[in-house]
């Protein structure tokens, strides 16, 4: 009875051809799929073992870790030759953070940082209540904290003994410098210029002329002139201007500079995320009976700056970057107190080292911010891609 | 309320933004304001470098010392101000600094034009050069036909011409924008001369890969004076740091140091009772102390302890006393008598 019902059994189905499949097939999609791709991909893995091999080399395998001073750099064991004196990065890393501040204050700016990640610790907690106004008020106190103290309050006359000894004398701007210069100079300029940016990328759209003449105007200017001659400016210039013997702090006219320069920058860039915005936002906003500030805060500025995060965080790391340019105006910032260390007669010889520091820190600042962006990108996501 | 980001963070700093009054007597408002305002390098190994713990050190640096020394009897006593090559002019023009003690050549524009006066020359300079020992030249002169490696747009670069065209000699010149590319590119032999100021000379030689193998030749083809710079106008203060100078360099010369400069006070030689004060009325003519000299000596030492201290032989700088020896040495440094 059963057999009657033998029905048509179709033969399992061959295995795809060996050479389409797995690691070999992926290699001949991707690598080897003509003559020409082919030769491209031998030259590329060439030029990797030509490279890579010798950088590991240099940057780990024969490095020199331990030691004292350049002796242990110059005469290594046979084995080591030709390896980075990483011993000279470590014993400037106190220099390469502080910069030239005083040697006994250094807590200080140890308590800033641990301050500044305290303020802002709560912002990792999504569930706080009133989340977005401490956020803004957190920015805006991390440099207030910081700069108080890195400046001190006890303003002794130089003649007092306490002037270099009491734990809370006040350090002039000009010792200050390193990596801690470098995060105050990028914090300040990253966290003033977004909200003048704004104002002036709605200022350059507004109906009354001379609103949008004098944002224009400014934008222009700003955007015309190179960050360097700002800080040239406001350094060498501006006090050949000012009365005899008037001065402003150096530190002060690089973060009006650097602000301003960002600014200028950003309102651009948020100008063109409002207008991306359909024309219905604004109306839709105007039939709520919503005035301008309102219409602006709560329809059309969070969704403009939602599309704009790429170019703003662009922005931001051009200008965290651009900080290293107040070494030009004679402060040491990150790059300027890698410099003081190549300069070191104890050390001399080892600048490929401290550059090559200085370029894998930068970017692991830049890369990170960059990857903060998209994660924020992800997560403001509401769907209605273009 | 965005906006007052920029007002409080302004506000926070613009504290600290100082204000100093200028007027003729500037000892005066050095004294008031309780230290000397030093306008100095970036950073030059060995002439004016901080450590990694942010202490100015260096042979301008002491320069600067011997002034917060001979004033205040404290060599704490100084602000240092780091200046770029193109930035120190306006800022010893401007107020900004007190004086300049940053390896700066005494020129007859500076001097004039720009309105400064050199009050001494701390350091005799000029320019030099390197070759490899294995091409068994003693001097330049047998350069004839040499690859020069040098900084563009530098007086270097003009000097070498200078030098070569003067002496009938052909030469080819390898020029690279910045100092370290000019090393690197004499390292690898692309040129068989290296050139730059002499001070510069033996510090670069120490960054070689084989620093033995090279030699610096005798000959100093350009005069590079190098010394403190003020302002014109105010006499007085150029003085001070004229003499706080030559204090240092008259006390090498009658062998006072850092060590025995107590003893010294008992000398019975006029000249070093006159230097430290135990005769005569010396330091209230600058305006100071009677031990301003005494502090300078005690304090930062004498010419030849700050020169060793800094870049002399013993230092990774390794610079030979040379021209700036003691003239009764055979050498350029002079002070006139403390009379």
């Amino acid at each position: 009875m059963s057999t009657a019902t033998a029905s048509f059994q179709p033969k399992p189905s061959l295995p795809p051809p060996a050479a389409t499949v797995g690691v070999v097939g992926w290699l001949r999609a991707n690598l080897f799929s003509s003559w020409a791709n082919a030769a491209l991909t031998l030259l590329a893995l060439y030029v990797l073992w030509k490279v890579i091999p010798p950088a590991i080399d240099w940057l780990i395998t024969n490095a020199i870790w331990t030691g004292e001073s350049t002796s242990d750099c110059k005469n290594p064991d046979e084995t080591r030759k030709g390896g980075a004196c990483w011993i000279y990065v470590q014993a400037w890393i106190p220099g390469y953070i502080y910069g030239l501040y005083p040697y006994d204050l250094r807590w200080r700016i140890d308590l800033a940082g641990v301050l500044s990640v305290l303020i802002m610790a709560p912002l990792f907690f999504k569930k706080m209540p009133y989340r977005a106004t401490y956020g803004m008020i957190a920015i805006i106190l991390v440099p207030i904290v910081a700069a108080l103290l890195f400046n001190g309050w006890y303003d002794f006359a130089p003649s007092d003994p306490r002037a270099s000894s009491h734990p809370w004398r006040t350090v002039e701007t000009s010792k200050w410098g390193g990596m801690s210069l470098t995060l105050l100079i990028a914090w300040v300029g990253i966290g003033a210029s977004l909200p003048i940016g704004i104002v002036l990328a709605l200022g350059r759209r507004s109906k009354m002329p001379i609103v949008s003449a004098l944002c224009v105007g400014f934008i222009e200017l700003w955007r015309g002139v190179p960050l360097i001659t700002v800080l040239f400016m406001s350094s060498v210039m501006l006090p050949l201007f000012l009365p005899e013997g008037v001065n402003f702090d150096k530190l002060m006219r690089a973060l009006i500079g650097v602000t301003l320069f960002s600014a200028a920058y950003l309102a651009e860039v948020v100008r063109g995320g409002l207008q991306a915005i359909p024309r219905g936002q604004f109306e839709a906003a105007s039939a709520l009976g919503l005035n301008y500030p309102k219409s602006m805060a709560l329809i059309v500025l969070p969704q403009a700056l939602k599309i704009v995060i790429p170019g703003i965080v662009n922005s931001f790391i051009g200008l965290f970057k651009d900080t290293t340019l107040v070494a030009v105006i004679g402060m040491f910032d990150f790059l300027g107190a890698i410099q003081l260390g190549n300069a070191d007669p104890k050390w001399l010889g080892y600048a490929v080292e401290g550059y090559v520091f200085a370029a894998i820190l930068y970017f692991i600042c830049c890369f990170s911010m960059s990857r903060y962006s998209l994660a924020l990108e992800r997560k403001l996501q509401t769907g209605h891609k273009r | 309320m965005k906006k007052l980001t920029v007002l409080a963070a302004g506000a926070a700093l613009a504290i600290f933004a100082s204000g100093t009054a200028m007027a003729q007597q500037t000892l005066a408002q050095v004294k008031q304001r309780g230290q000397v305002i030093c306008g100095v390098s970036q950073s030059l190994p060995g002439f004016a470098n901080p450590d990694a713990q942010g202490n100015w050190a260096g042979f301008d640096v002491d320069m600067c010392k011997s002034v917060a020394a001979a004033i205040f009897g404290d060599t704490k006593r100084v602000k240092y101000v780091p200046t770029t090559a193109r930035e120190r002019f306006t800022a010893l023009q401007s107020g900004e600094v007190d004086f300049l003690a940053r390896n700066t050549t005494w020129t007859m524009s500076r001097d004039t034009q720009l309105g400064f006066d050199f009050v001494g020359i701390n350091f005799y300079d000029g320019q030099g050069f390197m070759v490899r020992k294995d091409l068994n030249v003693k001097n330049a002169k047998q350069l004839a036909g040499a690859a020069v490696c040098t900084q563009t747009g530098t007086t270097t670069e003009l000097n070498v011409a200078d030098f070569f065209r003067s002496n009938k000699m052909d030469y080819k010149v390898v020029a690279f924008e910045k100092n370290d590319e000019v090393l690197a590119a004499y390292d690898s032999g692309r040129c068989d001369v290296f050139t730059t100021d002499r001070s510069g000379l033996a510090a670069d030689r120490t960054k070689l890969k084989d620093p033995n193998a090279h030699i610096i030749l005798p000959d100093v083809i350009s005069k590079e004076p190098l010394g403190p710079l003020v302002r014109h106008g105010d006499n007085n203060w150029g003085d001070i740091i004229r003499w706080a100078f030559f204090a240092m360099v008259n006390a090498e010369e009658l062998g006072i140091t850092a060590a025995n400069v107590d003893q010294m006070l008992n000398s019975p030689n006029p000249e070093i009772k006159r230097l430290l004060g135990k005769e005569g009325d010396f330091g209230k003519m600058l305006g100071l102390e009677n031990n301003w000299a005494y502090n300078v000596i005690k304090m930062v030492g004498n010419y030849a302890e700050s020169y060793e201290r800094n870049v002399g032989t013993k230092t990774p700088i390794g610079l030979e006393r040379g021209v700036n020896a003691l003239w009764t040495a055979g050498g350029l440094q002079y002070a006139p008598p403390v009379r």
